[in-house]
């Protein structure tokens, strides 16, 4: 028994080095993909201590309008356009309807506002595009197809292309928001207001504006997310499911961190990939991606209750 | 003009901490316990017992355990789902290795079981809060149902993997199982209920209870006053999970009959919450009326468009179902953020100043 936990892992991992590349890159794949959803967490959270759990139902609905809108013959690229437009149309009408009523009420009260949301997005998706699974239209965007085969150690690791084409833009829209963030006048904005929502109300920073601007660009994100994951497993509202993979995340890296986010969202996707390959399907029958991330972060938090990257907690009374 | 506190005079502490010091409240309770014991269960139908009134109380139930938590020590908590799987299991498991046990001692003592879970995924309260808790809480949610899928002792090893309730008796009457009476159901679930409410009207009143309120308000100043946080935590994710296993072990034992692992995964955890929040956090009716708000709507809205003639197919009305309880639960939010509860407690005081305005 304790051999086939501490030893013989460990010895497959050797034996076959290839395999083990190929579940690395897997685990980085699906990494990145959460590191996105956590982004958009980590953007609302900082600028409004919002926690978003209609995060997870935006990537849905993205992908769905995307697709929904093709399938009524509107050429792709023009889709992608629109599907924005209705991104901002929903953070406006978030910002207009849930949010500013709730203005200064306790956290909770605002959490369950987002599972509101959810809600309400889950029904009226599936009133609009009809929730049987859907192909994302990879083609159409020029998504490449196909894959690298490469030999490392006479073994043998695929790349899929569409893999790699996720990495890549996951990687530039990461750089673009962090330069975003660092380099404008509303990326400042909405850091002040993270910082100090009194202070940055203060020197004139207008909180409605920012609040919008947020959830547009985790509207942005959550379409980007849409379209590498529907590319991947198809449109349904199965998707879903990812946008809870995104919590651990949050609380592995720290609530407040943009580094955490990606740094935490990296580490889940490769650990939770090894455990389920090397531990989890030999000995406890499987299926181990559901829990582990949860169980890593709270095993983490322990520790630092701030997570890896998080503001640290100052208490007074 | 019927609700005048005027005039009712306590002479005596014993009279002033009484349950209900105001005549009017006692006299109301007592009306909605005869509707519950006596002309529910003799006016309802079939399809009112399993629709409504069996779920609105287990739901009740489970609210309940949960605003011990989040609502009195401030402990939020997204795994009610699955700890009430807990109860539901060990219930399964102890009529089934033990057919002579008395059903309802085992739905009672199943509660044990989800206690003794609750705290150990109690434990990380010590070091974490607010949402890092409730994340952290999220794990017992996904690990506990993933074991309900992956231990096959726990369901008897049967092909299903779903749980079958037993046709049970006491004295030859039978209580669960397909064989059971809805009426019988109803007044398991009646007893069960009442009597665990009057258990937490009096737990949240005493010393654990303030003990509770203390931490929740501001935890390093309870800590400063001598307030032992981790027995004060502890308690409160025991007592709580207690409860809401017991309504779990109902849920299956007097509704639903049968249960498969992802009947408790999150959704259930978040009906719940709604129901806590919805009824108000820190209350004790609060919960009864979320419940019936939250349980009853989707029955309403299912009935709705036949009443009216509105030809709508069925799935094209769960989706509205779903997104109308989303847009209410946004609403209610808005309108009142301390939930029914607090509606309530608006109505009465207009109505001890009726008719005048102030």
């Amino acid at each position: 028994m304790l051999n086939d936990i501490f030893i013989n892992p460990f010895v497959d991992m050797w034996q076959a080095p290839d395999f083990l590349l190929q579940v690395l890159w897997e685990g980085l794949v699906s990494g990145i993909l959460y590191a996105l959803i956590a982004l958009g967490f980590v953007l609302i959270f900082r600028s409004s201590r919002i926690f978003n759990f209609a995060q997870g139902i935006m990537v849905v609905f993205a992908a769905l309008t995307l697709v929904g809108l093709h399938a009524y013959g509107i050429p792709a690229w023009i889709a992608v356009a629109l599907t924005l437009g209705v991104m901002f149309v929903l953070a406006v009408s978030i910002e207009r309807v849930v949010l500013r009523p709730l203005v200064g009420q306790p956290d909770i009260i605002l959490f369950m506002a987002t599972i509101g949301i959810t809600l309400f997005l889950i029904g009226f998706g599936e009133i609009i595009f009809g929730g049987e699974n859907k192909v994302m239209i990879s083609e159409e965007l020029g998504i490449p197809t196909g894959d690298t085969v490469l030999e490392p150690w006479g073994g043998l690791l695929i790349l899929q292309h569409l893999d790699i084409t996720v990495v890549v833009v996951a990687a530039l829209l990461v750089g673009a928001l962090l330069a975003f963030l660092n380099y404008t006048q509303m990326g400042r904005a909405i850091r002040a207001l993270g910082d100090d929502h009194q202070a940055a109300l203060s020197v004139g920073i207008s909180l409605q504006t920012v609040w919008v601007l947020v959830w547009f660009i985790a509207g942005i994100i959550a379409l980007v997310t849409g379209i590498a994951w529907g590319a991947r497993a198809g449109v349904s509202f199965a998707l879903e499911v990812i946008a809870y993979k995104a919590l651990p995340v949050l609380m592995l890296g720290g609530l407040e961190s943009i580094t955490g986010a990606i740094v935490g969202g990296l580490m889940i996707g490769l650990l939770e990939k090894l455990f389920e390959i090397y531990w989890g399907q030999p000995l406890l029958g499987g299926n181990t991606e559901t829990w582990f991330a949860f169980v890593l972060a709270l095993v983490v938090l322990l520790f630092r209750p701030q997570g890896l990257f998080g503001e640290r907690i100052i208490e007074r009374v | 003009m019927l609700y005048r506190t005027a005039g009712q005079f306590k002479t005596s502490y014993a009279a002033d901490q009484a349950l209900f010091p105001v005549r009017q409240d006692a006299v109301l309770l007592a009306v909605i316990a005869a509707f519950a014991w006596v002309i529910f269960p003799l006016i309802a139908s079939e399809f009112t017992f399993q629709a409504i009134l069996i779920p609105v109380l287990i739901f009740s139930l489970a609210a309940l355990g949960l605003n011990i938590l989040t609502g009195f020590a401030g402990q939020l908590s997204l795994g009610t789902g699955a700890f009430m799987g807990v109860g539901a299991y060990a219930c399964y498991k102890m009529v089934t290795l033990m057919p002579w046990m008395n059903p309802i001692v085992a739905i009672l003592l199943s509660g044990v079981f989800s206690a003794g879970v609750g705290v150990v995924f109690g434990i990380p309260s010590l070091r974490i809060k607010g949402f890092y808790l409730a994340i952290a809480t999220l794990a017992a949610q996904f690990f506990l149902v993933w074991l309900f899928e992956k231990w096959a002792w726990l369901y008897n090893n049967n092909a299903s993997g779903a749980i079958q309730v037993p046709n049970l008796d006491i004295f030859g009457l039978y209580v669960t199982g397909p064989q059971a009476a809805s009426v019988t159901e109803y007044y398991i679930v009646l007893f069960v209920v009442s009597l665990l409410t009057y258990l937490c009207i009096n737990l949240t009143r005493g010393n654990l209870g303030r003990t509770w309120k203390a931490t929740r308000d501001m935890d390093i100043a309870a800590e400063l006053i001598g307030i032992n946080l981790m027995r004060s935590k502890l308690t409160a994710f025991a007592i709580s999970s207690y409860i809401v296993g017991v309504a779990g072990a109902l849920y299956v034992f007097a509704w639903k009959g049968a249960a498969e692992p992802n009947v408790f995964d999150i959704p259930l955890s978040f009906q719940v919450l709604f129901i806590a929040i919805i009824g108000g956090l820190g209350s004790i009716m609060g919960n009864f009326l979320g419940a019936i708000l939250i349980v009853g709507l989707p029955v309403v809205l299912n009935l709705l468009p036949a009443a009216l003639g509105i030809p709508l197919d069925s799935a094209m009305i769960e989706h509205l179902n779903i997104m109308i309880v989303g847009s209410l639960i946004v609403f209610f939010l808005i309108v009142e953020p301390h939930g029914l509860n607090a509606l309530w407690r608006l109505i009465r005081e207009k109505l001890i100043l009726w008719p005048f305005p102030h």
